[in-house]
C-alpha cells in the first residue's frame, strides 16, 4: 500500500522534486562519461568522448561493475567529486 | 443519533446491530442475549472488534479493521442500535436491562444477570486509533496538498529528499499524526497564524501542525508552538533579518507559566542540553516552520556565517519552583499564574564559572567581567544577552536579600567601564566603541539588555550566557517579545 503524507510548505513549488537544472555552457566543466555495463555502451561512450574532445571539453569515463545493481556509493561520490555533468549509457 | 448512510452498507434495513468485543467481560456476560436476539424474527447483526469467532453460536462480521465502529461512531462495548427503515431509531450502552428491552421491544432479557453492568471502551476509540479511522474512512478535512510516495518508497529519505528537514530526520507527516496534533488546540485548522519570512507566505494552523508533526512534538506542545510563532512573527521580532544574519543568532525560546510544568520541560539538570522531547521539538518546529513554509534556509536567505546547533532548536522553560524569584514573563508584563513565552535572539552558551565568590557584590563583579566578553570584550550596548543565572549562584543573592530588579542594577553598574579602555584602537585591538565615548563610563548593555532567566541543576557554582544579536541595538525597531500562551 503506498504512503501518503502531506506537504508542509507553503506549496509555491511542484509536487514533484524539481530536476537540477542543466549548466547553461559545459566552458570548464569535466562531463563523467558514465558507462552502466550494457553490451555497446561502450561505443556510444566512444563518440561521446571523440565529440566532447573536438569542442575542447574535458570528460571522464566510469563504469558501473555490473548494470543489474545500482552504483557503488564510492562510484557515485567520485563522480560528483570529479565532474560537474553526468552522461549515462542506459540501453544496448 | 447517527443517520446511517450508504457507507453503512451491509446493515440491515430493520433490526438490530450489536457491536462487542471478546476483551470485554460485558460483552461475554450478554452472549446469552444475543443468542436470544438472533431467535427472533429481526434481523440480527453482530460485529466483532478483536474475534470473529465471539460470541460463538452466532454469525459474526469481523469488524477488527473497525469501520463500521467509525462510521457508526461507537464509543462502548456492547453497543445495541435498533435500525428501521435504514435509519438509526435507538441506541444504548452496556448493559442495562430496561435499556435493552426499551430499544429491543422484548420482554424478560437476559434473566439471571444483573440489572446493570457497564461496559468496555470501544476499539475505536482506543488511543490514538481514533485519528487513524478518521484518515482512513473519514474525511480528514486537511487542506494541504497530498504526497503519495511510491511503493518501495521511504518516508524518512523522501522528507530529506524534498528539503523539508534540518538534517535530522522528521516524523512524516501523516492525517492520523497531523489530526492528533490539531487536537492540541481549540483553533481551527484553516485560521491563519500569520505571514512566515522570508517569503511572507501565509501559514495557516494547520501548516503548524504538520511542521510540529514532523518536528516530534506531541499535542500539548501545539499552543507553545503557535505562541513562539506568533512571537516570531511580531514585527519588534524582525524575523526576517534574524533569519539572513551573518551573526550567530537564532531564536531563543523561554517558556513561563504552569504549561511548561503540565508538558513536561526541563528547566533543571540540563536545561539547555539534549534529552527533553518538549524542550527539543518547540523550537525545531518553530525552525521547520521558517524553513519549510517560510523558505527560510541556510546558504538561501540564511547567511550565517558559522551559525550555531540551536539553530536546529533552542528552547527551555525557567525555574519557577522559587517563590523568591520573579519569572521572566511577569518581569515582562505577563500576570502571574498565565503561560507565556519570550523569544530572544540569542547564541552560544558562554559559562561564568565562579565557585569561589560567596558574596553578592563579588558575584556581581565576576558575572559582569564575563558579561563583557558578549560579541566582543571591546563593544559595548552593541547586543543584548541573557543571563541563565542558576540555582547556586541565585541562592547568594537570595542570602542577600537581592531580587531580580536588584540583581538587573547592580549588574548594570557593575558593568559600567572606561570608555578609554574601549574604543577603537585601545589596548592595541582594531574593534571599540567610538572614540567620542573615550572620557565616559559605558555599560556593557542597555537598561533591559540583559533578560535574566533562573534555569538550572541544583549543583554548579556556573550560570550561562546567551549572546544576542547587533541588530537589537537599534531597539527601539528589534528586541525580544514576550507572549502569553493560549490554548
Amino acid at each position: 500500500m503506498s504512503f501518503s503524507m502531506r506537504d508542509p510548505t507553503a506549496e509555491t513549488g511542484s509536487q514533484r522534486r524539481p530536476r537540477t537544472a542543466p549548466p547553461p555552457t559545459l566552458d570548464g566543466a569535466t562531463v563523467a562519461l558514465l558507462d552502466i555495463g550494457k553490451a555497446r555502451g561502450s561505443e556510444y561512450i566512444d563518440r561521446l568522448e571523440a565529440r566532447l574532445a573536438e569542442r575542447g571539453i574535458a570528460s571522464r569515463r566510469y563504469r558501473k561493475p555490473t548494470n543489474t545493481r545500482v552504483a557503488p556509493t564510492e562510484l557515485l561520490q567520485q563522480i560528483a567529486t570529479e565532474a560537474q555533468v553526468a552522461v549515462i549509457a542506459l540501453s544496448d | 443519533m447517527v443517520a446511517l448512510s450508504s457507507s453503512a452498507a451491509g446493515l440491515p434495513a430493520d433490526g438490530f446491530v450489536v457491536f462487542a468485543k471478546e476483551d470485554c467481560p460485558t460483552c461475554q456476560m450478554v452472549a446469552p442475549v444475543l443468542r436470544t436476539l438472533a431467535r427472533t424474527e429481526a434481523p440480527l447483526r453482530v460485529y466483532s472488534q478483536d474475534d470473529p469467532a465471539f460470541p460463538a453460536d452466532l454469525d459474526v462480521v469481523d469488524d477488527s479493521a473497525l469501520e463500521q465502529s467509525f462510521r457508526l461512531d461507537v464509543e462502548t462495548v456492547p453497543t445495541l442500535i435498533r435500525i428501521e427503515a435504514g435509519r438509526e431509531v435507538a441506541r444504548t450502552v452496556g448493559w442495562d436491562r430496561a435499556e435493552w428491552e426499551r430499544v429491543t421491544g422484548l420482554r424478560g432479557l437476559g434473566e439471571g444477570l444483573p440489572g446493570f453492568q457497564p461496559g468496555c471502551g470501544s476499539k475505536s476509540r482506543d488511543p490514538g486509533v481514533y485519528e487513524h479511522l478518521v484518515a482512513r474512512f473519514g474525511d480528514p478535512g486537511l487542506g494541504a496538498r497530498r504526497i503519495t510516495l511510491g511503493d518501495w518508497d521511504d518516508e524518512a529519505e523522501a522528507c530529506f529528499d524534498r528539503g523539508w528537514t534540518d538534517g535530522l530526520p522528521v516524523v512524516a507527516p501523516t492525517d492520523a499524526r497531523i489530526l492528533r496534533m490539531l487536537g492540541g488546540t481549540t483553533r481551527k485548522p484553516g485560521e491563519v497564524v500569520g505571514l512566515i519570512p522570508p517569503n511572507l507566505a501565509p501559514c495557516t494552523v494547520e501548516k503548524v501542525a504538520i511542521n510540529a508533526v514532523m518536528a516530534g512534538c506531541k499535542p500539548e506542545y501545539l499552543p507553545v508552538v503557535l505562541a513562539a510563532l506568533e512571537a516570531a512573527l511580531e514585527p519588534a521580532f524582525t524575523m526576517h533579518g534574524l533569519l539572513c544574519t551573518t551573526c550567530f543568532s537564532g531564536p531563543v525560546i523561554v517558556v513561563n507559566g504552569p504549561i511548561a510544568r503540565a508538558i513536561g520541560m526541563n528547566w533543571g539538570v540540563n536545561a539547555l542540553g539534549q534529552g527533553n522531547r518538549a524542550n527539543m521539538t518547540i523550537g525545531r518546529a518553530l525552525q521547520l516552520i521558517i524553513r519549510n513554509v517560510g523558505g527560510g534556509r541556510p546558504g538561501e536567505i540564511d547567511r550565517a556565517t558559522i551559525g550555531w546547533p540551536g539553530k536546529i532548536s533552542c528552547c527551555f522553560a525557567e525555574d519557577e519552583t522559587d517563590p523568591s524569584w520573579q519569572p521572566l514573563a511577569v518581569a515582562r508584563g505577563i500576570a502571574a499564574g498565565k503561560s507565556a513565552v519570550t523569544l530572544f535572539q540569542g547564541y552560544g552558551v558562554q559559562a561564568c564559572m565562579d565557585q569561589r565568590s560567596r558574596a553578592p557584590e563579588e558575584l556581581t563583579r565576576s558575572l559582569a567581567l564575563s558579561l563583557a566578553a558578549v560579541a566582543h570584550p571591546k563593544l559595548a550596548e552593541a547586543t543584548a544577552a541573557m543571563l541563565i543565572l542558576s540555582p547556586e549562584h541565585y541562592a547568594i543573592f537570595r542570602s542577600a536579600g537581592w531580587d531580580r530588579a536588584r540583581i538587573e542594577e547592580e549588574l548594570h553598574a557593575a558593568s559600567m567601564r572606561p570608555g578609554k579602555d574601549l574604543i577603537v584602537g585601545a589596548q592595541g585591538i582594531g574593534e571599540g566603541i567610538s572614540p567620542k565615548l573615550a572620557d565616559q563610563m559605558v555599560p556593557k548593555f542597555w537598561r533591559g539588555g540583559l533578560l535574566i532567566v533562573r534555569a538550572g541543576g541544583p549543583a554548579g557554582l556556573w550560570s550561562g550566557i546567551l549572546a544576542g544579536w547587533p541588530g537589537t541595538r537599534v531597539r527601539d525597531q528589534t528586541h525580544p517579545v514576550t507572549r502569553e500562551i493560549r490554548p
